[in-house]
Formats: C-alpha cells, sequence, structure tokens
C-alpha cells in the first residue's frame, strides 16, 4: 500500500466523504409485521387509558348552566324582545333559582356564554386599537376602530366594536338569603392587563352616542382595571363561547338552592343570540366537555382492532421477508 | 537534400493554396468514415428551423448558400488601419465587453423585471397588490410583503453576486494590453478601445482580443496556428492563413489599405465570409482567414491582423449564452395537478362567497346593529355605511379575500424548493467518486439544473459509437498492402527504436506514441524501393504520412538531444496512421502550407504540397498532390472503401483488388475502422489540366466548394490501389456491462454510428450490444420501394418470433424468458428513404418490437431523426449521449441529452445537459442518481402539495365558523413563516439526501430502474390519494379541538396557536413517517423544524403589540392542549399508517422488497463490511 493510497483511504473515511458520496451512516427502518402490531397495540394501550382519566375528569365537573334570555323577558314583552330591552325606562330585574344537584367543590367558577354570538367576525374583530388601550386618547391613529371611532367629534376611549359593545349584564348570587361572595377580581390574563391596557388609560367619552351597544365603563378606573372589558376583548374563537364572570369562594353543597338576580341589560335579541348563565367546577382538564375522552378511547380501541386485524392477516397469508427471490423478474411460475 | 526548385517553380500555385483550398479547414473529418463535417451543425438553426432529416443533401445545401455573394445592405464594409472611416457611418461595436447584466442604476428595476417574468412570482404579486386594497386588507402589509420579500431579495442576492463576479472579469479583460498600429507604430492600447478597422499584433501566447483577418504572419507562408479551447474547448491547433497579397506588406513601413467586405455579425463559429480588396485585386476570405476572440496564438512568434468584429458582436461572445432549458417530465406533469389545485382554490373561495352571500341575505335587516357588524355610522349624525358596498360587491370582495387567505394552496415554495434541491442533487452527482473519470481527471457535469429527475425515467438511450462506447483512440493495427495482409504487429521488436527516430542538426526527434510494428512489414519498409513489392509498401506509407492534415509538433525532452513530436489533428484516425507510418520509418516532421518534410528511414525528404482535397462527406476521402524532389507529380488519395473501390482503375490488377476486399472484410469483421489508400502519378499535361482548373475554381467567388470538388471527382480516379488499413478503437472499459445494466434495467439501447455495417455489427457484439440468443433483422434499401418491402417483411419476421412464445405484450416487458429477441440493424441509405416519408410508422412500429436497434452509416441529421421519430411517438424519455460535433443534433433533440468529454474535443458537451468522462458512468447515473432524483423529487412534490392542502383547508374550516369572514384563527405571521420556517427545510432535507434503496441494490437489481418507467412515484393515483388524505388530516386537526372547545372561554389566537403547532408537528411528522434512512441530518431537520416552529410561535406571543400577546403562555399551562395534540397527530396519521401498511405487507412494490431485503440481508452476511463493491464498475476482466 503506498502512501497515496493510505492517504486516500484515510480521505474515505472522514465524514465529509461519506456525505459527498450520500454514505453517511443512517438507520433504514423497515415496517414489519411485528413493528406494526406493536406500534397499533402500545398506541391502544396509551390512549385507552388516556381517554378514560380524561372522561372520568370531565364527568367529575359539575355544571349548572341555565339559559335565561326569554325567561328574563316578562311575558307582554315576548312579543317584541328588543324594543323591551332597548327601553332603558323598564326596569330589567329578573331572578332565576338555581338547584345545586351534586357537591360543588369551590372554587366555583361563574360564567355568560353566549350562543350565536360571532365575536370572530371579521369586521368585529379588526374594529378595536391595541396602541389606545395602553396609550390612551393621545394615540390618534385609530381608523381601525371605525365605525365606533369618534363621538361628536371627540375620541372614543376605548374605541371599536369590541368595546362599544361590552356585556354588561349583572349578577348576584344569594344562598339561603345570604349573598354568595362572588371574587370578581384576576379573571382577565395578567399578561393583558400588564401589557395590553394602559394603568394610565381612563375611559372617554364612552358609550355616549346615539346607539348603545352594550355596558358603560366607570371613568375614574384605569383600563387596566377594568377586568370585564378586558376578558371581553379577548375575542373568542368560536361562535359559541364563554367569559369569566368571577369565582365563588365557597362550597355548594347537594340540594343549595341559589338564587339569581340579575340585570338583563345586552341585547341579543335582535340577532337571537342565546344567554346562558354556567357555574361550574373544574377539573385538571378545564371544563366538562366530554369529547376528548370519548375520541382517545375511539382512537384506542381502533388501535387496537388493527392491531388484531393485523394479526390474523399476518397469520393467514405470510410474505417471506426481503427475499429477493420474491422479486417479480425472480420469480419462475411467472407467465403474463 | 531538399531542392528548392520544384517549390520555387510552382510558387505561382501556392497563393490559391494557401486562401482557398484550405477554407473548409474545419471540415477535417472528425470520424474519417463518420463522414460529416462540424459545419452542418448548426447550433442557433435547429430549433428554429423545420429540418429534414432525411435529407443527405443538406450539407452540400449549406455549401452552397455560402457561396452567395454578400449583398452590400447585408454586409459590413472594414477599412485596413481606417478605424475613422470604417465607423463613420455605421456604429459599429467597440471591442469592450460587457457580460454583467445589471449596472449599480440598473440592477434594481432590470433584476425585479426578470424576476417577474416568472408566473409564479406575479401570481404571489398579485396577491400582495390585492391585499393593499383597503376593502381587502386580509394581512397586515408587513406580513403581506415579506413572503415575496423574502423570495425576491434571496434571488437577487444570488444574482448580484454573480453580476458582481462577471464584471469583475470583463473589467480585467477590458484592461488587457495588446499593441495596436497607431500613427504606423504599434503601440499597447487597452482591449476595451480597440476599434474595428484597427490593425492588431499578436504575439505568441498571446490571447486575441477580437475577431481579425490575417494579413501576415511571422511564417513566410502566412500560417497561424491557434489554439481555440476558449472557444469551442478543442485543445488541438487549427491552422490559420494569411493571404498571400498581404503577406509581405509590413504595417510599419508601408501603409496597408483596403476594404473588407463581410456578413454581418453571426455566432457561426465555423463560417466566415468576405471579400478583400487590396491593390486594386478583389479576393476571398473564408473561415481559414480569420482568427476569432478568446482563442490563442500558438507556434507563431506574431501575427498581424485587421479588427472586423469587436466586443459584443464578435462570435465568441454571440455564443455566450447559456446552456439550454429544459423542463421535466415531472414538472409538467406537476402543472397539471397545479391547475387542479388552482380550480380546487376557485372552488374554496366560491363556497366561501356563496356562504357569506347567503348569510348576508338572510341577516340583511339586521346588519345595521349587528354588534359584530354594525353596518352603519352612528356618530357624525348622518348615516352612512360604514366600509359595505353592497350585497353583490361584498360578496366580489369576499371572493377575492378568500384567494388572498387560501393563496397558498398554489404551492409557490415548490418552485423554489425544486430549485434548491436540484442544486443539491447536482451537487451529489458531481461529487460522486464512482462518476470521475480518472484518466482525464474530469468529473460529472451538471450542465441544466431542471432535467435531474428525468434521468429516472429514461426509456431509450441513444447512443453514438465512436468516442462513446469506443474510446476513440486509435490504434494502427494492421495493413493490407498490394493484396499482401500484414496483421502481425503484436508484439514490439526488439530493435523498434532504429525505425523510430530522424536526426535533425543533431538532435534526435521521436513519435510521441509508439505503435505495435509488424516485423515483416518493417523489414520491407526498411529495404528501400528496390524491390517492387517494397516499392507499394514504399508508397503506401508515404500516403499514410502526407495525405493528411497533421501537425507535428516538437516537443523538448528533458534529454536536450531528445525531442518528440507530437502530432496534432482534429481526426484520430489520421494520427493514428501518421504515427503508424512514423513507427514504419516514415516520419513527417515539418508541416507548412506549401511543402512537407517526412523523414524516410531517417532521411530528410521535402515534398512540395501542390494541392489538397479536403474531405467531405460526399467523395468521402481525401487526396493530395505532391511534388517530389525528382519532380514527378502524384496524386495520393485515401478514403472509405465504397468510395475508393468506385474510383480505382480495375482493369489494373484485378485479383490484388479481390484479396483487399477480402481482407477489409475480414478487418471489419473485427471490429476495425479501416481505410483505403490509392495513388495516382500525374503526367505533366494531366497535372497542368488539374493545375489550372484548381486555380480557376479557387480564385471563383461563386460556389467554390462546387468547383472545387468537381476538380477532385476529375483526379481522383483511375487510382492506383495501393492498400488498405485497419486501425482498432478499442471499447471503453465497462462498456459491456454497462450495457447489459441499461438493457435489464428495460432500456432500449440503441446504438448510431457512421461507422460501417460490418464494423457497427462487430463491435455491437463485443459491447454485448448484439448477442448470439438474438435473431438480427437487416435493412439495407437503395429505393423507396425496397424499404417498404424489407420493412414489411421485418415486422412479419419480427412477429412471428415475438409471438413463438405465446406472448406478446406491450406493456414494456418484452425481454421476458422464451422471448427471442430481434435486433434491427438498418443503415442510414435506407434512412434516408424512410425518414419523412410514411414509412417512420412502420420503422417506428418495427423498431419497437426489436430489443436493440443499430443505425449505421448515419449522418448526423439523421441521428436526431430518428431521435425523433421515438420521442414524437411515444412518451417515453429519450436519452442521447454522444461526444462529437456530429451527435450535437441528436443531443439537442433528446429529453436528455449526455455529453462525453473526450478526444473530439467539446461540441457535445456544451450542448449538452449532463457531461461525463466515460459511457458506463451512464449506469450510476440512470440506475443511482437518476432513480433517486426521479424518487425524491416524485415524493417532495406531492408531499409540498398535501403540505399546503392542509394549512389552507385548515383555515377553510375556520372560515365557515366565523360567518364566511375569512378571519384567520392562526397568527397571520405563522402564516407567513409556515412554508418559510416552519416545514421547509425538512422538505429540502429530505429530497436531497433520503435515499430509497443503496447504490449497491440499486446496481444489483437494474430492474429497479422500472420503478421510473411505472411512474411509481409520481403519478394521479398517488396525486388523488395525497389530496384526500390531506382532507382527512386538516378535518382532524380542526374539528378535535373545535369540538373540545367548543363553548369554553377559549380565545381566538390561543386556538390558533393550537392548530399552527398541530399542522405543523402533523406534517414534519408525515414526513418523518415516509422517510427511508435517518442519519443525523434528517433528524436534525424534522425534529430541529418543530422546535424551530415553538420558538417561533413562542416569539410571536412575546411582542404585546399582537394581538395574540401570551397566548401560547396561557393555552400551554392547560392539559387539554396537549391532549389535544397528542390526539389530533395520532388520529390524523392513523388512515395514512393503515394504508402504507397495506400496501408494504400485501403489495409490495420492487423497491420496497429490495428494501427488505437489503435490510435483512446485510443482517445475515453481517460479516461483510459494507464496502460499496461496484459489480459494474469493477468487472473482472475477461
Amino acid at each position: 500500500m503506498t502512501n497515496t493510497d493510505r492517504e486516500r483511504h484515510r480521505e474515505r473515511e472522514t465524514a465529509f466523504y461519506l456525505f459527498t458520496q450520500q454514505r453517511l451512516p443512517a438507520c433504514k427502518p423497515v415496517l414489519t409485521p411485528a413493528w406494526v402490531i406493536t406500534i397499533f397495540l402500545f398506541t391502544g394501550f396509551i390512549f385507552i387509558p388516556v381517554g378514560l382519566v380524561t372522561l372520568r375528569a370531565s364527568r367529575s365537573v359539575v355544571e349548572i348552566v341555565e339559559r335565561y334570555d326569554t325567561e328574563c323577558v316578562p311575558e307582554p314583552f315576548r312579543i317584541d324582545k328588543v324594543s323591551y330591552v332597548q327601553d332603558d325606562s323598564i326596569p330589567k330585574n329578573c331572578s332565576l333559582s338555581l338547584k345545586v344537584r351534586k357537591y360543588m367543590k369551590a372554587p366555583i367558577y361563574i360564567y355568560y356564554q353566549l350562543d350565536n354570538y360571532y365575536q370572530n367576525h371579521r369586521r368585529y374583530v379588526k374594529s378595536r386599537s391595541d396602541r389606545q388601550l395602553l396609550h390612551g386618547w393621545k394615540y390618534h391613529a385609530t381608523s381601525s376602530c371605525q365605525p365606533v371611532e369618534f363621538n361628536n367629534n371627540q375620541p372614543i376611549v376605548p374605541c371599536g366594536l369590541i368595546a362599544w359593545s361590552l356585556f354588561n349584564d349583572t349578577f348576584t348570587f344569594i344562598r339561603e338569603r345570604a349573598e354568595l361572595k362572588v371574587n370578581r377580581k384576576n379573571i382577565a390574563w395578567k399578561s393583558d392587563r400588564d401589557h395590553k391596557f394602559g394603568k394610565t388609560v381612563y375611559p372617554f367619552n364612552f358609550q355616549n352616542g346615539t346607539l348603545i351597544g352594550g355596558g358603560k365603563l366607570n371613568p375614574r378606573i384605569p383600563l387596566s382595571d377594568q377586568e370585564d372589558l378586558i376578558v371581553w376583548m379577548r375575542t373568542s374563537a368560536l361562535p359559541s363561547f364563554r367569559k369569566l364572570y368571577g369565582r365563588i369562594e365557597e362550597d355548594l353543597d347537594a340540594d343549595d338552592v341559589v338564587v339569581v338576580h340579575l340585570m338583563n341589560n345586552y341585547n341579543t335579541y335582535g340577532f337571537g343570540g342565546k344567554k346562558k348563565l354556567v357555574l361550574s367546577t373544574s377539573s385538571w382538564l378545564g371544563g366538562k366537555n366530554d369529547f376528548l375522552g370519548l375520541a382517545c378511547v375511539f382512537v384506542g380501541s381502533s388501535s387496537v382492532i388493527l392491531a388484531i386485524v393485523f394479526m390474523l392477516l399476518h397469520l393467514k397469508s405470510r410474505r417471506p421477508y426481503g427475499d429477493p427471490s420474491y422479486l417479480p423478474w425472480n420469480r419462475k411460475s411467472f407467465s403474463g | 537534400m531538399d531542392s528548392k526548385t520544384p517549390v520555387e517553380n510552382l510558387y505561382s500555385v501556392e497563393p490559391a493554396l494557401n486562401s482557398s483550398s484550405r477554407r473548409s479547414n474545419f471540415s477535417i473529418p472528425s470520424k474519417a468514415s463518420g463522414g460529416n463535417s462540424i459545419r452542418e451543425v448548426n447550433f442557433s438553426d435547429l430549433g428554429s428551423k423545420p429540418v429534414r432529416y432525411g435529407s443527405r443533401g443538406a450539407d452540400s445545401d449549406t455549401y452552397s448558400t455560402s457561396q452567395k455573394e454578400i449583398n452590400d445592405e447585408d454586409a459590413r464594409l472594414v477599412h485596413i488601419n481606417d478605424p475613422v472611416k470604417t465607423n463613420e457611418r455605421f456604429e459599429f461595436a467597440g471591442n469592450s465587453i460587457q457580460t454583467g447584466k445589471y449596472s449599480i442604476l440598473t440592477f434594481l428595476p432590470r433584476n425585479l423585471f426578470e424576476q417577474f417574468h416568472r408566473v409564479a412570482y406575479t401570481y404571489f404579486l398579485v396577491i400582495v397588490v390585492l391585499n393593499q386594497l383597503p376593502q381587502l386588507a386580509v394581512f397586515s402589509r408587513e406580513a403581506s410583503f415579506m413572503p415575496l420579500t423574502f423570495v425576491l431579495l434571496v434571488t437577487a442576492v444570488k444574482d448580484a453576486y454573480e453580476d458582481f463576479r462577471r464584471h469583475r472579469s470583463d473589467r480585467i479583460e477590458n484592461n488587457t494590453l495588446a499593441s495596436v498600429l497607431v500613427n504606423d507604430q504599434f503601440q499597447q492600447k487597452k482591449w476595451k478601445n480597440i476599434q474595428v478597422g484597427e490593425i492588431i499584433k499578436i504575439q505568441a501566447n498571446e490571447t486575441i482580443p477580437c475577431d481579425m483577418v490575417l494579413l501576415s504572419t511571422s511564417d513566410p507562408t502566412g500560417v497561424a496556428y491557434v489554439q481555440t479551447i476558449n472557444l469551442d474547448g478543442e485543445s488541438n491547433l487549427k491552422t490559420r492563413y494569411a493571404k498571400q497579397e498581404t503577406l509581405l506588406k509590413i504595417p510599419e513601413k508601408e501603409k496597408v489599405t483596403g476594404l473588407i467586405k463581410c456578413e454581418k455579425p453571426n455566432r457561426n463559429i465555423y463560417g466566415f465570409q468576405a471579400n478583400m480588396e487590396v491593390d486594386g485585386k478583389r479576393l476571398s476570405l473564408g473561415p481559414s482567414n480569420i482568427i476569432l476572440r478568446g482563442c490563442e496564438l500558438k507556434i507563431t512568434a506574431w501575427a498581424v491582423g485587421v479588427a472586423v468584429y469587436a466586443g459584443r458582436e464578435t462570435k465568441a461572445m454571440l455564443n455566450s449564452s447559456g446552456a439550454p432549458s429544459k423542463r421535466s417530465r415531472l414538472e409538467t406533469h406537476m402543472n397539471f395537478e397545479i391547475i387542479f389545485l388552482s380550480l380546487f382554490l376557485i372552488a374554496l373561495c366560491t363556497v366561501v362567497s356563496v356562504c357569506a352571500a347567503v348569510w348576508l341575505r338572510r341577516h340583511r335587516d339586521k346588519l345595521d346593529y349587528l354588534p359584530f357588524y354594525r353596518r352603519k355610522h352612528f356618530s357624525g349624525g348622518e348615516e352612512d355605511n360604514y366600509n359595505y358596498y353592497g350585497w353583490g360587491l361584498e360578496i366580489f370582495f369576499t371572493f377575492l379575500m378568500s384567494v388572498i387567505v387560501f393563496q397558498t394552496m398554489i404551492p409557490i415554495s415548490l418552485y423554489i424548493s425544486m430549485e434548491l434541491v436540484r442544486v443539491g442533487q447536482a451537487y451529489f452527482m458531481i461529487g460522486d467518486t464512482q462518476m470521475y473519470d480518472e484518466s482525464s481527471q474530469s468529473r460529472f457535469q451538471c450542465r441544466a439544473l431542471n432535467i435531474n429527475e428525468d434521468l429516472g425515467q429514461i426509456k431509450y438511450v441513444f447512443s453514438d459509437k465512436t468516442g462513446t462506447l469506443t474510446e476513440n483512440k486509435m490504434e494502427f493495427q494492421c495493413a493490407s498492402i498490394w493484396g499482401k495482409d500484414y496483421s502481425g504487429g503484436k508484439a514490439m521488436s526488439q530493435d523498434q527504436e532504429d525505425g523510430y527516430f530522424v536526426q535533425v542538426d543533431g538532435k534526435v526527434l521521436r513519435p510521441k506514441m509508439k505503435v505495435k510494428t509488424d516485423p515483416e512489414l518493417l523489414q520491407f519498409a526498411r529495404s528501400g524501393k528496390e524491390m517492387k513489392e517494397c516499392g507499394h509498401i514504399h508508397d503506401f506509407f508515404l500516403a499514410l504520412a502526407a495525405c493528411n492534415t497533421i501537425v507535428p509538433l516538437i516537443l523538448d525532452t528533458p534529454d536536450p538531444t531528445v525531442k518528440l513530436i507530437d502530432y496534432q489533428g482534429e481526426s484520430p484516425d489520421e494520427q493514428a496512421l501518421v504515427y503508424a507510418a512514423a513507427a514504419y520509418g516514415f516520419m513527417l516532421i515539418e508541416r507548412t502550407s506549401g511543402h512537407i518534410v517526412i523523414g524516410i528511414q531517417g532521411e530528410r525528404q521535402r515534398f512540395s504540397v501542390l494541392g489538397l482535397h479536403e474531405f467531405d462527406s460526399d467523395r468521402k476521402r481525401m487526396s493530395v498532390i505532391l511534388g517530389f524532389p525528382d519532380k514527378s507529380v502524384k496524386v495520393f488519395v485515401k478514403g472509405a472503401d465504397t468510395s475508393m473501390f468506385s474510383v480505382i482503375d480495375r482493369s489494373l490488377k484485378i485479383n490484388v483488388i479481390h484479396t483487399t476486399e477480402t481482407h477489409l472484410y475480414s478487418y471489419s469483421s473485427l471490429g476495425l475502422r479501416t481505410l483505403v489508400v490509392g495513388m495516382k502519378e500525374l503526367s505533366t499535361s494531366e497535372f497542368e489540366d488539374w493545375h489550372s482548373a484548381y486555380e480557376a475554381a479557387s480564385a471563383a467567388l461563386m460556389g467554390r466548394t462546387t468547383l472545387l470538388r468537381k476538380v477532385a471527382n476529375n483526379i481522383e480516379n483511375n487510382l492506383y490501389l495501393l492498400g488498405a488499413s485497419g486501425i482498432e478503437d478499442k471499447l471503453q472499459q465497462g462498456v459491456p456491462e454497462a450495457i447489459e445494466s441499461l438493457r435489464t434495467a428495460g432500456i432500449k439501447v440503441w446504438v448510431l454510428t457512421g461507422d460501417k455495417q460490418e464494423t457497427a455489427i462487430s463491435i455491437g457484439y463485443s459491447s454485448k450490444l448484439l448477442t448470439s440468443k438474438m435473431t438480427p433483422i437487416i435493412i439495407n434499401s437503395n429505393s423507396k420501394e425496397s424499404c417498404r418491402k424489407s420493412l414489411e417483411d421485418a415486422i412479419i419476421m419480427c412477429k412471428k418470433f415475438t409471438t413463438i412464445s405465446g406472448t406478446t405484450n406491450n406493456t414494456g416487458r418484452t425481454s421476458r424468458a422464451g422471448l427471442t429477441p430481434v435486433a434491427l440493424i438498418i443503415d442510414g441509405t435506407s434512412l434516408v428513404y424512410i425518414l419523412d416519408s410514411e414509412l417512420e410508422e412502420r420503422l417506428f412500429q418495427l423498431s419497437c418490437n426489436c430489443s436493440v436497434v443499430l443505425c449505421c452509416r448515419v449522418a448526423p441529421l439523421q441521428k436526431a431523426g430518428i431521435v425523433a421519430l421515438v420521442k414524437n411517438r411515444t412518451l417515453d424519455m429519450t436519452l442521447a449521449i454522444g461526444d462529437g460535433a456530429n451527435d450535437v443534433s441528436m443531443i439537442q433533440m433528446a429529453d436528455v441529452g449526455v455529453g462525453i468529454s473526450g478526444q473530439e474535443g467539446r461540441q457535445a458537451v456544451m450542448a449538452s445537459d449532463f457531461a461525463m468522462g466515460q459511457f458506463r458512468f451512464l449506469v450510476p447515473l440512470l440506475l443511482v442518481h437518476g432513480h433517486w432524483n426521479y424518487q425524491r423529487m416524485g415524493y417532495m412534490i406531492l408531499y409540498n402539495f398535501y403540505r399546503n392542502a392542509v394549512f389552507v383547508l385548515v383555515s377553510f374550516w375556520y372560515v365557515l365558523f366565523t360567518c364566511f369572514t375569512l378571519t384567520t384563527a392562526i397568527s397571520e405571521w405563522s402564516g407567513v413563516l409556515y412554508s418559510v420556517i416552519y416545514t421547509s427545510v425538512p422538505t429540502i432535507v429530505v429530497a436531497v439526501l433520503d435515499k430509497d434503496l443503496s447504490r449497491r441494490t440499486l446496481l444489483k437489481y437494474p430492474q429497479l430502474y422500472g420503478a421510473g418507467h411505472k411512474q411509481e412515484c409520481y403519478n394521479k393515483k398517488l396525486f388523488w390519494i395525497t389530496m384526500i388524505d390531506a382532507f382527512w388530516q386538516s378535518a382532524v386537526t380542526f374539528f378535535i379541538p373545535l369540538l373540545a372547545y367548543w363553548g369554553s372561554t377559549i380565545d381566538a389566537s390561543s386556538i390558533g396557536d393550537l392548530w399552527t403547532l398541530a399542522v405543523v408537528i402533523l406534517v414534519n411528522l408525515h414526513l418523518a413517517m415516509d422517510v427511508i434512512r435517518w442519519n443525523w441530518i434528517t433528524h436534525a431537520a424534522i425534529w430541529g423544524s418543530i422546535i424551530a416552529t415553538f420558538i417561533c410561535v413562542i416569539i410571536i406571543d412575546a411582542i404585546p403589540s399582537l394581538i395574540g400577546y401570551w397566548a401560547i403562555f396561557e393555552i400551554a399551562k392547560t392539559r387539554l392542549f396537549w391532549l389535544c395534540l397528542l390526539a389530533i397527530i395520532v388520529a390524523a396519521l392513523i388512515p395514512r399508517f393503515v394504508v402504507k401498511v397495506l400496501y408494504q405487507l400485501y403489495t409490495p412494490c420492487d423497491v420496497q422488497i429490495a428494501r427488505e431485503a437489503e435490510k435483512f440481508q446485510t443482517q445475515i452476511e453481517s460479516g461483510a463490511v459494507e464496502i460499496e463493491m461496484n459489480p459494474i464498475l469493477d468487472p473482472p476482466r475477461s
């Protein structure tokens, strides 16, 4: 072996040479029946338990849902709900009584749920000014807020359709004549409070127009503390959504009756939206929703079934693996 | 020893000689029997003009047209040594060149303009512009501009860098100095300042600054040697001549004036015609009188010329255009699918707009007050519509907006990915050591970058023979002289050195190459002219040494007393003959235009060359008229046997002619190339007749070529047969094995050669193209009728043979056991009648049934005709491989052209898409790289379709839940980055690096190449499966979170992040599932992309001004998010996995079985380390 040969040999061993010759060491997995069956069984054994646990978690959540949009309109006004809700002279008081079926452990979350309400509508989503929310009326480029940008040639703070349509039904909860304490702090994301809504920005000229869209804001409280607004302005993804109203920090026992006094101010009658009040405990997974658990169980059991099917198929017809004699041009019996 | 008298006597003949007889200097037979000159291959015209492939007269047509007078309107007038006058009327280009496309000012507009020539970019731009309309602003300005800017920027930077390099080389070239005649003195002047009409002096080894007509050279006869390596890559020397009339003028002393009328600048580097008026005489100029920019002057001490074309009008500059662009088959198919995707896009948009229309109609009363719509302003008192343009327009805007949102349905990034992938593939092809030619130190070259994947689908290979299958290193093997066969030259005799040198001025001259000699013949050759037999041998070798266009070059050796003679010439056959003559003691030492010096048995003898009739493809012979020292005049002729026997005097020595014919037959059966040599002594009157005719013909301005040919035909008759030579052209290494592999791979190999039928057949056998199992069908016909008849017979016969086994199927798998393969051998004469006539169809039918087709004696344009015959009638891919100028037309005609960078210059390489050193590299190129490229590219295209479709469909589903208003939950930045960062790298890495099978397996089972023929990796079925899969996966991705979060507090940005991550992980895992070989780069790319996506999403959500601020952190805190992610991925991939497993387990394709074999066989033979033993490349030499 001459020197150059040795050199060349050494060169051939380097990783770069192997790379240029497309011969990098590589793992080449091949799907054999054993692997396939193992994979399916593994998936099945992961997903069925996970699904069951999820399902249990979802079932453990106690949830009281009460639709009140129709009930809270007095009988005589039910023909024309819109004019009822728009008429300021009529008091909007309404009482609901909720029966607790199962023990509910604190914290109990209070949500209002709106259905058929497109908070993700393009015109709606765009109609806000994040800069104004942070910097107040000093920030002028708020054209995105149209059509709720100015009123009487004064800027509106907070501007835009989203803020304008702020949800303004209010709830008070009474159990056995004592008012339940509702914690309405920390219902919005901390990040939003700290970085998206200005601590020195106060509502201005808000809800002063001819058309009132929803709730009014206390002009003495800065936006960063207006948590209802902050919650409302984190627009929901889907046309059926809940928004956190507050937390009851007492346990509710089974067969407790909770009376809710509410102000039915918010107008969803114009477009047939539903309003619901939700009291819900939470699990490690969140709220009550069986879907994911069922889906996991379904995926898991399909995997197991597939594993069995493949096992049977494999027993029935077995193909010798990696046998070159199986290649068509090596098969003797082949005739066109 | 050499008497000057005959030369002086005949001096008056020389001017004509110099100027005209050599005008076709470039058409020296590049292959002695190949029969055609380079000239008829007209690069520029091939594509535009309808060419009649069948016509043999093609070259004579061009000859006659080239002789037409130049019209005054089409001419350019150059006043010699008077640049001012030359340039006063016409604005000729200066000599400064600018190959750079842009200047600093024009870069931006021009580069953008060029980039937007691509339809894809224009589509991109239209979308961006649409997005800028306030009514349609779906995305923010920055986000909508980013992808386009990114792509444009990348391309612009690349272009700018390339242009910068061009500018730099331009500057160097423009500032080179040349000596130019100014005020009767040669002064140094920068190249860029040279003007047409100026007289320039070039020293030896200098590069020529512009195209110029030679006026005089250091050689007294006006010869100049140039090397044209920069122009056409040929390294041998070419001879150029100055006109006799200008030869003696010395520009410094007497003012040279004159007028050159020449044709307009054109790109034909082998053609030039002009007239020159000097001293009242009108001379005609041809291509041998012009030296071109870029060439180098060699041997000649100096040369003086007048510039006629400068700068961008020089032939070199006019020819510097890139390789022809072709579009790959896969890309053509892909474009169909893209059209479908466009329809799909339109369908999606229509669905959205129709739904939106219905919604708007249904809610038309409520729109004013809907909290999330609020059609009206109420603020200013007046109630006008806000951003509402009526029902119809709203729907139209919705449609356009959905086009903007769903734009990525058409995968624009695919075009960029494909380019990058092809560059990567080319890198590996170029770097492949198994395609590195050690002997010529040349690597594989990828000249065309967009047809890599076509290499995996080749069905027909059209190969040239000489230089492609064979080495084109000619070796003189045997000779038949005066009816006696001398073919005993097996061993070098011990005293061979004797005849091998000539002493000149105490220095020993030796030929560079040694030739095996026949001892008996050597004996005879040495013994002088006394015996009659020896006289013939003497004449024979004299003919070999003289009757050619070889230029001897004297090279120095370390030993100062020994010099080597290197014979430079364009025809390897001639080189071999001259070397052979030298070996037998007839050494060509010097050649000028007027005389040659031959060392005969060590003694220098000088012969004057009185005339030389060039080789042309009609006569197929060349002749030289020599004036001997004893004042006798002889004509020596050499040429192809068919043309020679027609001019040989049959009345003389009929038995000699017969025995020579038998010898010729046996030589060609051995695969030797044969040439016949004849001579005739001219009587004084014959010489006078010829001389006057020759002079008249040479001086003729019109139809000079035809006249010269007539003169040649007159003198070349009644010859006296001297003998014949047999030259061996060795097969290249590994050719038989390569052909066998290709044939096993289901590729039909056709050989098209200019050689004789017998030679072709014998090479066919030795290269295993033909085997003894095959039944040959030979078609040699001389008329259309007989052609028709023999074709019909052949078809019947072919049917008979192919039906003996009972199975004929047209699916392409003809080479099955029990079938008798048929080989079709057809010659050029028959093809003349077949091509371009209705018989073409029959030939095609016939050749489809034959496993081998061998065409002999074909002209270059016929080669292209045969390729066209197949290409136009089938959808199969064709590949043409060749090395010479005569293969150019074929290479350009075929779908894939491969050039062999061999002995015959670089014409073929310049026209080719790929170039390599050896024929056998075709096997790794097609079977290995072609297979890989095809598989990779096919997969990548499908994957790109899928990838974008999943993303778009997820957006589409969401739109259905947002009142059809094109809101996107996925952040617009994620949408932009999706195809730029999130998913691009793995696609490209996998498409460059993944290998479905190892090189070893692919070479072991060439049949695996059938995957490309069967379009296994990209077809309509796969496309639909992929799209259905994309549909399912997008539905799973969208609906699992939708249902899991229905009626919850989830906000749009959070669920958008979930969808983003789910889609990215999903498509990356989908890719991971299909990766066959996992090396660390693949791992890094796939997992890295997923990690990069997380990082990007986090960064985007950490920007407070964006709507989704902190969303990812909020949602990632919940366990539901992770569970959703897991469920999406598994549920989405299961169907694909099941289908894949079912296919692989129960209907495995060949590739799959081979892959398993590869895996399990190597485990079994675990002892064998993976040394990539190549059974084809390293054949056991038998």
